[in-house]
């Protein structure tokens, strides 16, 4: 089987109609689905928050059979994931897009996971400590995208589980528990 | 003419002592030219002032019969040569003149070393008349070439400082004009006149209707240019009556056509039993010469069409067999269209005819078919081709090793099922639009796979059936190695 870095391929990533955006309905239907899939697994495993249109991204390239995806299949494919809410467009051009592998929600259940697993229930911590903490290391949480995390943080915020507010320094944020 | 030799020699006698008397002889020669109380000539009817020069000598030929005018002022005008005696002359000779039309030659000037030191001179010739007179075509037997079977020579000496070669052109120009032979008519003469061009001069454009002398220069020209746009604008509308007449009689013609045509439909529509074969075959009958003539029956797509249409549409059916079986079973309508054409020769058939004609094949026994395909492609093909046999045949050449690979392009798929590659891809496309082939579009161009989308599961991406389409394309995928996939590709 083919790999992409350390992420196994799989077998019909080398089927070169899968590199061109099928015009026939039910047939498109499937392709766009085993792309979604296929995306979502990949920015999983490789911790892939973000995806630039315009920038090289290694899954939309096989250079093996020498196809790569049209600017429109691309765009296609996302705006799939954005429909399932799976993913969210970070401009109006659609040139990013956030992927949520996990929704917020299911990073929001990370989190106060996280939190009791350590003890953190009355705990002050700030938004960097849980994104690159030691506490996080080997966790889902690190390394996590910082807009991805606030707005779980915020979304946990309005249920009441915490507190957001403005550090000492300049641009971070620290968080009072209330688990 | 003195004909008497005692009468000549009296004359020549009586010249030298009484130049008076004999100036007031003499000058019989031309005709005598009206004057004002003022010294102005009285012109004639539409005459008009051309150019003049002073200081000029008109000399007859025949001078010694007849004297010279000297030093005079010379008129030039569209009818006539006037010489007005100059008011400091001691003799006053009265104003003398040359009908225009009296003249038979103007000779050009000659250029010569001798020119040079005399005084410019014009010369032309006169017709006389028995008398040894000019010739006044006014009061002569009515004919320009007359009784003036003589011609004299005149010279008109120019010892003035005028523009001699200016009024030689000009004097041309009113000579050829023939003014004086243009009648009283509507404007139509005037306009033909300044349509000539220059020839006209500025004589001619001057005329106006009621004969009154207008003034040259710049007013001159603009009444020239105003005349010109109101005998344009006077034609463009005859032209246009003329037009106005064909277009009522057009409309008439229209209207006939269309009571034509109601009749054909209130006719068909109305088809009891009562309808005989005549009633049926005259209105055949006009239908086709309505069609003859262009107008399109409207009967023709609700009944079983005109004859022609039928005729044609069962000739087409019978040519096109043999094209279809070379073609393999299915071919294009442009390329049927110009081959039938060809073969017919001449009375070639419009595009229209040809859809016409096809249209009608539903209606008729007929094994040929039109059909058109979802990008707009219009076939002919026989009624026994099957699509499901066409798909068959693409499925099984696409399941072969090398297409799986590889692919197929429209070409391969022509060349193996014997077709033209326009219609192969017809056919790929229709194979793709019903779920058995994917299309693969990339640089080395546009090829079609076997399907294999139906058989991944999406939440089972990395799991392969045994037997199915997906794993005989991976055993065929395998065997010569993905990486050597550059070289097999066409």
């Amino acid at each position: 089987m083919q790999k992409l870095g350390d992420f196994k391929l799989p077998h019909f990533f080398n089927y070169p109609p899968y590199f061109t955006l099928q015009p026939v309905r039910e047939t498109r239907e499937k392709q766009i689905q085993l792309w979604k899939e296929l995306i979502l697994d990949y920015c999983r495993t490789q911790k892939i928050f973000v995806i630039r249109l315009e920038e090289e991204f290694p899954l939309f390239s096989n250079s093996v059979i020498e196809r790569t995806l049209s600017h429109e299949a691309r765009e296609a494919f996302l705006s799939a994931l954005v429909a399932e809410g799976r993913a969210e467009w970070l401009d109006k051009g659609r040139r990013n897009c956030l992927i949520l592998w996990h929704r917020i929600q299911e990073w929001a259940d990370i989190i106060v996971n996280f939190v009791k697993d350590n003890g953190f229930e009355d705990s002050v911590m700030t938004v960097e400590e849980i994104r690159l903490g030691i506490e996080s290391r080997g966790t889902e949480l690190q390394g996590i995208d910082r807009t991805i995390l606030v707005r779980a943080l915020k979304l946990l915020e309005h249920k009441g589980k915490l507190a957001i507010f403005k550090g000492t320094s300049t641009d971070d944020e620290g968080v009072k528990f209330s688990v | 003419m003195l004909q008497n030799l005692e009468q000549k020699k009296s004359f020549l006698i009586s010249r030298k002592k009484y130049p008076k008397l004999i100036a007031a002889g003499m000058s019989n020669f031309f005709s005598k030219a009206e004057v004002t109380s003022s010294g102005r000539p009285v012109l004639l009817h539409n005459e008009v002032e051309c150019h003049l020069l002073s200081a000029v000598d008109l000399e007859p030929e025949d001078h010694r019969h007849f004297s010279l005018l000297k030093s005079g002022l010379l008129i030039l005008t569209t009818h006539r040569l006037i010489w007005l005696p100059s008011y400091s002359a001691s003799t006053p000779t009265s104003a003398s003149a040359i009908p225009l039309a009296a003249i038979s030659h103007i000779f050009s000037s000659k250029k010569s070393l001798k020119s040079v030191f005399h005084s410019p001179r014009i010369r032309f010739q006169v017709l006389v008349s028995s008398d040894g007179r000019v010739f006044d075509p006014s009061s002569g037997s009515g004919s320009s070439s007359g009784s003036g079977s003589r011609s004299v020579v005149v010279t008109a000496v120019i010892r003035g400082k005028g523009d001699c070669d200016g009024f030689l052109v000009k004097f041309w120009d009113s000579w050829r004009a023939r003014a004086w032979e243009t009648t009283k008519t509507s404007s139509s003469g005037s306009g033909s006149a300044s349509g000539s061009g220059a020839a006209t001069g500025i004589g001619g454009g001057l005329y106006s209707s009621d004969g009154s002398v207008r003034m040259v220069g710049v007013a001159g020209i603009l009444r020239k240019e105003q005349e010109m746009w109101e005998s344009t604008d006077k034609s463009l509308q005859d032209a246009f009556q003329d037009l106005n007449a064909l277009m009522s009689k057009a409309k008439e013609m229209v209207m006939l056509a269309e009571k034509m045509r109601q009749k054909l439909l209130s006719g068909t529509s109305s088809q009891t039993s009562g309808t005989n074969d005549e009633d049926m075959g005259s209105k055949e009958e006009m239908q086709d010469w309505l069609l003859s003539v262009g107008i399109i029956s409207p009967v023709t797509k609700e009944s079983a069409g005109a004859l022609y249409h039928q005729q044609l549409s069962r000739q087409l059916a019978d040519f096109v067999r043999i094209p279809l079986e070379r073609a393999g079973g299915m071919i294009n309508l442009i390329d049927a269209y110009c081959l039938f054409n060809r073969a017919r020769g001449t009375e070639l058939i419009s595009p229209d005819d040809m859809l016409q004609a096809c249209s009608l094949w539903e209606k008729f026994d007929v094994p040929v078919m039109l059909r058109k395909f979802d990008s707009g492609v219009m076939v002919i093909q026989n009624k026994s081709h099957s699509d499901e046999e066409v798909f068959a045949r693409i499925k099984s050449l696409v399941t072969k090793p090398e297409a799986l690979r590889t692919g197929i392009s429209p070409t391969d798929a022509a060349m193996t099922l014997g077709i033209a590659p326009a219609m192969a891809k017809e056919h790929l496309l229709t194979a793709e639009s019903k779920g058995l082939l994917c299309r693969d579009i990339s640089p080395d161009g546009f090829r079609f796979y076997i399907n294999l989308f139906p058989e991944i599961d999406p939440c089972n991406m990395y799991f392969v059936k045994d037997y199915g389409i997906c794993s005989t394309w991976i055993k065929a995928v395998s065997t010569t190695g993905i990486g050597e996939r550059s070289s097999t590709f066409r």
